[in-house]
Parts: structure tokens; C-alpha cells; sequence
């Protein structure tokens, strides 16, 4: 973890959660912290345990040990304050199908005690905002996937929650829905919300959360700026020669300059090595492979992608094995 | 998207403290849940005819169709005798209509939104249990107008009849807590449905349709301490209909309004803490 320089400023704070369903281990040892304002992707494959976790955080669920606050509540023994101030979207959409979206708006409003009027009026302020007063009075269950799920992250905004919690917010739907759902979270994120979400889809983290935590097998293995996690991989710098002739004498160029052992691949006229920053600059390597009469055709330096962090620290294919509970991440 | 407004303001009232506070918001929450679902019945009209045909149905098969060839002990209308067991029958087959919306309730993951509300645990399971007590007043009152037209009456006086009314009434409360157990525990709507085969053998067992006397004695244990059995004689006795209780009956059938209020009273105090502690710790 990297917890900021204001330990108090944490508004989601988990410790060492443990919980068991039979003779499954959900979580084995979880930490995590979010800061105000910011948010949190929590990042695993299926089974990994980050339902378990937000279930737990969320107060639908206790732990079995291990200690969690939220937004300065403990979990168990202050559910009921707790639930004042968080919103929860699940992965299936929880609103009510045979109600209206703006029925469901009132009713959620309703029940976190508002005035009959002062419900109407927030849900019809929400759902104007967020896009949905069109379908406002027309029953969820004629909803398209994206619009429910929308209707679901809103629900919660009929009062404040200073902290959200969206399980794969986006599983399921389709790109211009999930585009959709993201503005939605990020304008959420600039009205001042703690969000933790989770996901499968590592473009999601990398789009939305100011940190990533990898969890894989109810464990932390890496954490950080999605930035820094990219850099456990580290960049790469991708040259495609003209002349396959020429192949032999650019790798020997690059191995040179390069942070790594070379990947030559002859058919396709490439080279590929690791860089890092005592790496000459691109204009260097240029004059290099001219001195040594090597016919560049493309070259560039290719920032990983958390799909390559996220399959290097849970183990390349055998993600969510139990071999890389040992991996400690970079963080 | 448009402009970005201030954030909203959350409610500023604190969380309630005092033991009448938090009663009075169960009860606030319990009815807002309630509306919820007869909100449900007023955008499916179908739903609702369906209820209120359902009683006419029941007349026409078990009263003509079967009630043409039975012939009541002691003598009288077997429409008459028929009625009670009809009242009785309606408020038990709302066990699996209650299950059936709570098993919704859960596999939609509505349930895990109320769970995050910061509302009294109860306070679902009283809407869900509230709405029902009004679709049961409603389904009863449209099946007595069908038994009327087909012959039934009341013979002792508004009164007791009102007390009929009221024990019907409080059955089917009790064993709607049952129906909220079973939809809490199951893991769809489907499941629920499925379940529906095992309800009706309860009421048929029983002194319902044909009396209890006539079993082999084996059978005749169940159907006479069955509470369906209980609830149909304190109505047969409290209307005034044919049947009544005779010399040598189990004791339910002789103090039938006793046994019935007993039966209620168990059933309550058996489910509704099961159900809130269920709703309580959810399965996963």
C-alpha cells in the first residue's frame, strides 16, 4: 500500500480482513485504503474476493477478522451510521424493475428519510442530470442493460453517500454504455465522492481510479498509481526495420542501448527491448542505427498496459493460481 | 452531461436513538415499502384480476364442479359448509405469492440495496409482509361476495362474523412470515415457484373441503391438528355454516378460535425472528 502522508484523511480503511464461506477462503488477509476524493480500482479476476470485500465495506457482510472503517465508521460495530453515508451498486442491478425510474428514485429518497417533496424533488434534479428524465416515468423493466445500470449508480445520489462502492459497475455492457456509466462515476469523483469500484476490465481501472489494487486469491499482490504499476513491467521500445537484412545489425544496436535482453522477430521485421529512463533519448538511438545503415520504418516507445501488469503479478495464464499468493507487488 | 451542480446535501438528521424513534421510522419505512408493492399490482392490472378472479374460479371447481356430488355430515348446503375452507385456502396459497416477491426481491439484489439503508432490519419484512395483509383483505372480501352469490351466509350475526373475519386475517399474517422465510432462503423466483406443489397438500389435509372424520387414521392426526383445519371449523362456527364441531373431535376442532389464535400466535413468534435474523446474515 501506499498510504498518503495524512493517515487520517483515509476514508476507506481495511486491515487484514479474513472471511471464510465453508471451505472457501474469500479473503486471506486484505488491506486497503482509499483517500478522500480519489478513487480506488480493486482489480482480480472471478473468485478473486473483491465482492467479499465490498460486501464487507458496504456492511452486507462481516468479516471474519481483520478491522475496516469507513468514512470514519467501523464496519461492525457502527453499521447503521455507516449506512448514512455509503451507496452501493452491485453487479446486478438493484433497483426495482416493476417500478418507474422516477418511483424508484422516490422511494430510495423516501427511505433515507426524506420529505415526500424534498424526494421528488431530488429524484427529478438526478435524474435530469444524469440523462434519464426522458425514461423517468416509464417502468425499469423497459430499460436498455446501460440505462438500468445507470438508474442503479444514481440511486444512491438521492442523498450524499461521501463514499460509493460500485461492484463491476460495467460488466456486461456494452462500449458505449460502460463509456457512458465512467462519466457518470467521474462526475461523481468531481462532486467530491470516495468511489471504490471494482473490475475485471483493467482499461476501466485505468480510466477512472487514481490507484489500482491487484487482488488475486483474497490477497493484495500489487497496489499503486496505475502509472507505477505499468512501471513493473516497464517500457518498451518497438523498432520495425525496412530490410530484414538490416535486422541483425539493429539488434545489435538496441542491445546496447536497451534495459534488457532483445525480441527479435524476423518475419514481422521487429525488435523490441525493455527501456528505462538512463536509456539514450529516441533521437539518440535514430543516429545510432543511421551510423550502423540501419532503413528505419516505424519506431516508438510503448508504455505496457495494465492487461501486461495485471498477467505479470498474478502469474501470466495461471492467474488467480494459488503459486502467486506469494508475490509480493512493486508497490 | 450537464453542468455539474453542488453536491446534494445529505439529510442532516442524525441517526435515531431512541427506542420510540427508531419504532416510529420501522413503521414510516415498513408503509413506504409497502406502497412499493401495491405500486407493483397498480402497473400489472393483470396481477390484480388475476387475484380477484381466482376466488370465482375456486367456487365454480370446488363448488360445483366436486360440491355437486359430496354430501355434508349432519346435513346442509355444501357450498355453505364449502366457504370457510375456501376463506382458509386463499390465505394460505398467499405463503408462496409472498415467497415468490421476496425470492424477486433477492435475486434482483434489491435485497442487498435495502440491507445497505440505513433502516430498522424489520422494516422490509413488515412492508412485505403489510402489503400482503392488504392483498389479503381484498382477495377475501371479492371471495366472500363470490360465496355469497353461490349461496353462502352468515348466520350468527355481524359480529362473529367479524371475528372470522379478523382470525382469516391473522392467519394469513402469521403464515405470511413463514412466506417471507422461504423467499429469503431461496435463490430465485423460480425456486420459490417450485415450491408452490408443496403448499397445497397443507391445504387440502384438512377439514377444508371434506370433514376430517372420514380419513383413514393414519391421515386423520394431520388434518385435525393441521392449523388450516383450525382457522376453517372457528369460521364454520363463528359464521354459523354446516359443520360443526361434534362430540369426539381432536381438541383443535372443539376450541376451534382457541386453537386458531394459539396457531397464529406460534407462527408469529416462530418466523419473524427467523426471518429478520435470515435477513440479517445473508447467505454470502
Amino acid at each position: 500500500m501506499e498510504p498518503p502522508a495524512d493517515g487520517a484523511d483515509l476514508v476507506v480503511y481495511a486491515e487484514n480482513l479474513h472471511k471464510r464461506f465453508g471451505k472457501t477462503e474469500a479473503l486471506r488477509g486484505l488491506d486497503l485504503a482509499v483517500p478522500r476524493g480519489t478513487v480506488l480500482g480493486v482489480l482480480g479476476p472471478n473468485g478473486s474476493g473483491k465482492t467479499t470485500a465490498v460486501r464487507i465495506l458496504a456492511t452486507l457482510t462481516r468479516p471474519d477478522s481483520g478491522t475496516a472503517r469507513v468514512a470514519g465508521f467501523d464496519v461492525v460495530r457502527q453499521a447503521d451510521e455507516l449506512r448514512h453515508r455509503i451507496g452501493l451498486t452491485g453487479q446486478h442491478s438493484s433497483v426495482d424493475l416493476k417500478l418507474t425510474g422516477r418511483e424508484n428514485m422516490v422511494m430510495f429518497g423516501r427511505l433515507y428519510h426524506l420529505s415526500k417533496s424534498a424526494a421528488e424533488k431530488r429524484a427529478a434534479e438526478v435524474l435530469e442530470r444524469f440523462g434519464l428524465a426522458h425514461a423517468a416515468d416509464r417502468l425499469v423493466d423497459t430499460y436498455s442493460g446501460g440505462m438500468r445500470r445507470r438508474l442503479d449508480l444514481i440511486a444512491s445520489l438521492v442523498f450524499a453517500p461521501s463514499v460509493l462502492f460500485l461492484d463491476e459497475p460495467t460488466t456486461g455492457l456494452d462500449p458505449r454504455s460502460r463509456s457512458e456509466i465512467w462519466d457518470t462515476v467521474r462526475d461523481l469523483v468531481r462532486a467530491g465522492t470516495t468511489v471504490l469500484l471494482t473490475t475485471q476490465y483493467l482499461d476501466e481501472a485505468d480510466q477512472l481510479a487514481d490507484h489500482v489494487v491487484v487482488i488475486d486469491a483474497g490477497k493484495a499482490i500489487a497496489s499503486g498509481t496505475p502509472d507505477r504499476l505499468k512501471e513493473i513491467i516497464g517500457s518498451r521500445l518497438d523498432l520495425v526495420v525496412r530490410d530484414a537484412a538490416s535486422l541483425a545489425a539493429a539488434t545489435g544496436v538496441l542491445t546496447v542501448i536497451g534495459a534488457g535482453a532483445p525480441e527479435t522477430d524476423e518475419p514481422k521485421r521487429t525488435v523490441s527491448i525493455p527501456v528505462n529512463d538512463t536509456s539514450p533519448s529516441l533521437t539518440e538511438i535514430l543516429r545510432r542505427l543511421d551510423q550502423e545503415g540501419v532503413a528505419v520504418e516505424n519506431i516508438g516507445i510503448r508504455r505496457p498496459t495494465l492487461d501486461e501488469v495485471f498477467l505479470k503479478v498474478t502469474g501470466g495464464a495461471s492467474a488467480g493460481s494459488e503459486q502467486m499468493t506469494s508475490g509480493k507487488g512493486a508497490a | 452531461m450537464t453542468a455539474l451542480q453542488p453536491p446534494l446535501q445529505p439529510p442532516l438528521e442524525t441517526p435515531a436513538r431512541s427506542a420510540g424513534h427508531r419504532l416510529r421510522w420501522t413503521f414510516v419505512d415498513g408503509w413506504i415499502l409497502v406502497k412499493r408493492i401495491l405500486t407493483h399490482l397498480k402497473h400489472s392490472p393483470g396481477q390484480l384480476i388475476t387475484l380477484l378472479i381466482f376466488p370465482a374460479i375456486m367456487v365454480v371447481l370446488f363448488g360445483y364442479v366436486l360440491g355437486s356430488s359430496i354430501v355434508v355430515p349432519g346435513g346442509g348446503n355444501y357450498r355453505e359448509y364449502l366457504m370457510p375452507g375456501l376463506f382458509v385456502m386463499t390465505g394460505f396459497t398467499g405463503v408462496m405469492a409472498i415467497a415468490g416477491r421476496v425470492a424477486a426481491d433477492v435475486g434482483r439484489g434489491v435485497m442487498d440495496r435495502f440491507r445497505a439503508i440505513p433502516m430498522a432490519r424489520s422494516a422490509v419484512m413488515f412492508g412485505q409482509t403489510g402489503a400482503d395483509l392488504i392483498i389479503g383483505v381484498l382477495s377475501s372480501v371479492v371471495m366472500m361476495a363470490c360465496g355469497f352469490a353461490a349461496g353462502w351466509r352468515i348466520h350468527n350475526g355481524p359480529v362473529r362474523a367479524l371475528e372470522a373475519f379478523a382470525l382469516i386475517v391473522l392467519m394469513r399474517y402469521a403464515v405470511s412470515w413463514l412466506g417471507v422465510c422461504l423467499g429469503l432462503r431461496v435463490k430465485d423466483e423460480e425456486t420459490a415457484a417450485n415450491m408452490v406443489p408443496l403448499i397445497f397438500p397443507l391445504t387440502m389435509i384438512s377439514n377444508s373441503f371434506v370433514p376430517a372424520d372420514r380419513m383413514p387414521s393414519w391421515l386423520r392426526p394431520i388434518a385435525e391438528w393441521n392449523p388450516v383445519s383450525s382457522l376453517v371449523a372457528a369460521c364454520r362456527q363463528l359464521f354459523g355454516n354446516p359443520g360443526q364441531p361434534t362430540r369426539g373431535q381432536a381438541w383443535p376442532l372443539l376450541h376451534p378460535v382457541t386453537a386458531t389464535l394459539l396457531w397464529s400466535v406460534a407462527l408469529l413468534v416462530v418466523f419473524v425472528p427467523a426471518a429478520i435474523r435470515i435477513y440479517r446474515t445473508p447467505k454470502n
